[in-house]
């Protein structure tokens, strides 16, 4: 196996083990998804119409959740030590780092979401622009989100500060990423999905090079 | 992958806008020893990961040398370093064996994960998630890392600390015969490795 694919498995094996951030951000997402109809009401009308912006803010906060420890954990028992001195550029471990947090955090989010869309009354034209949504945005809230725990990953409880760094980034993930349902709902064309996909793309490209800027400067630090 | 020599030259080093040292400089050929000794505080940690390329130095300059070749930048210097640092990169929920297979797919090490276990006396260990073990069988874990790695120079930050007597032999047998075969060893440390070392002392 080669260095990339090492780190991006032992990463997935991490998070999906017991004691792992996979399963908790999963019942986490539900749980918040569970929760908002209760707190809304039953006005399915309504519940409908809130439905993609709902799952969309559940799924970046399910996500920050699962972020704070993606390189703390590796930067305090001296792992990111051992990573820098190897063959791996710090850019490609941040890539495998980010791919193996959507794999076990965004992918299963979005493979949940149509089930918690029948709790919102979700029409069913709506549920195919959910996933797509959810797919294309999530690998970018992953991607910044890497970049904010890289930045703190040697503060103690850095993942308190995570939210404010990472939040206001990802407003136009949930913007396009809700607009994106919204719009198939009302029978709208509209961009949100290539806004979203662009904003995706860029998120993801730049992401490993901040990632590991932010590395640098911690381990020297 | 071999290295002649390493040779540091008028090193500084600052902390937290305190001066932790100055002026330090040595030379270590192939097959040599290096103990970094010095009380608590005195920056032995903190030159190694100079050394390492983690830390710039304030000050002065640290050249890897190989067959006239210079190798001045941090990362470049990476590939030559194995590094066993304070910390034991042990994951809690993964096995010794899973620990030291990912190193090793790491750093593209072509040797036996297995045998490097067996060697460092972690056989009966090497299926249980790292949360079970001791101290002393962390480091022996990262131990083994190290001489799978094989990296023509050593980094070691308390190489000793928390091993038991065999343990304190097997670290010392480990860094005598990485010496003997070419390899460079520099070590910071409170005890007395059991090999002969040049010394150099931080105040």
């Amino acid at each position: 196996m080669n260095p990339f694919s090492a780190v991006l498995f032992r990463d997935m094996r991490l998070a999906t083990r017991a004691g792992g951030s996979a399963a908790l951000a999963l019942a986490f997402f539900a749980a918040v998804a569970t929760l908002v109809p209760l707190g809304v009401g039953s006005d399915l009308h309504l519940l409908s119409r809130i439905a993609g912006g709902v799952l969309w803010i559940a799924a970046v906060l399910a996500a920050l959740l699962s972020l704070d420890r993606l390189f703390q954990s590796d930067f305090e028992d001296g792992s990111l030590d051992l990573i820098a001195l190897s063959p791996l550029p710090l850019e490609s471990m941040s890539f495998a780092k980010i791919a193996a947090h959507w794999l076990t955090t965004g992918l299963p989010l979005t493979l949940l979401s149509p089930l918690l869309g029948v709790l919102f009354g979700l029409p069913p034209a709506g549920y195919a622009p959910l996933v797509l949504s959810l797919a294309i945005g999530t690998p970018a809230v992953s991607a910044i989100g890497a970049i904010g725990a890289a930045l703190t990953l040697s503060i103690r409880r850095g993942g308190l500060i995570l939210p404010f760094i990472v939040l206001p980034l990802l407003a136009p993930a949930v913007i396009f990423g809700s607009g994106a349902v919204l719009g198939v709902l009302d029978g709208l064309s509209n961009g949100a999905f290539w806004l979203l996909g662009a904003f995706s793309l860029v998120a993801v490209l730049l992401a490993p090079f901040a990632c590991a800027a932010a590395v640098r400067l911690n381990l020297a630090g | 992958m071999t290295l002649r020599s390493i040779l540091a030259e008028n090193l500084s080093c600052i902390r937290g806008g305190r001066l932790v040292f100055r002026d330090v400089g040595f030379r270590v050929e192939a097959g040599q020893a290096l103990s970094l000794e010095g009380p608590n505080g005195a920056g032995k940690s903190s030159l190694l990961r100079m050394i390492a390329g983690f830390l710039a130095p304030a000050a002065g300059s640290i050249l890897l040398k190989r067959d006239e070749t210079e190798i001045f930048d941090g990362e470049e210097r990476g590939n030559f370093i194995g590094w066993l640092g304070h910390h034991d990169a042990a994951k809690p929920q993964l096995s010794p064996r899973e620990t030291l297979r990912f190193f090793a797919e790491l750093y593209g090490a072509t040797g036996d994960v297995d045998a490097a276990l067996d060697e460092a006396g972690l056989r009966r260990a090497r299926d249980l998630p790292c949360q079970y073990l001791s101290a002393g069988q962390k480091k022996r874990l990262s131990l083994a890392r190290l001489k799978l790695g094989n990296r023509p120079l050593w980094l070691l930050d308390e190489p000793l600390a928390a091993l038991d007597i065999a343990g304190k032999t097997l670290a010392a047998q480990f860094i005598r015969s990485h010496c003997a075969s070419g390899g460079i060893a520099i070590a910071a440390t409170h005890e007395a490795l059991g090999i002969d070392s040049v010394r150099l002392a931080l105040a």
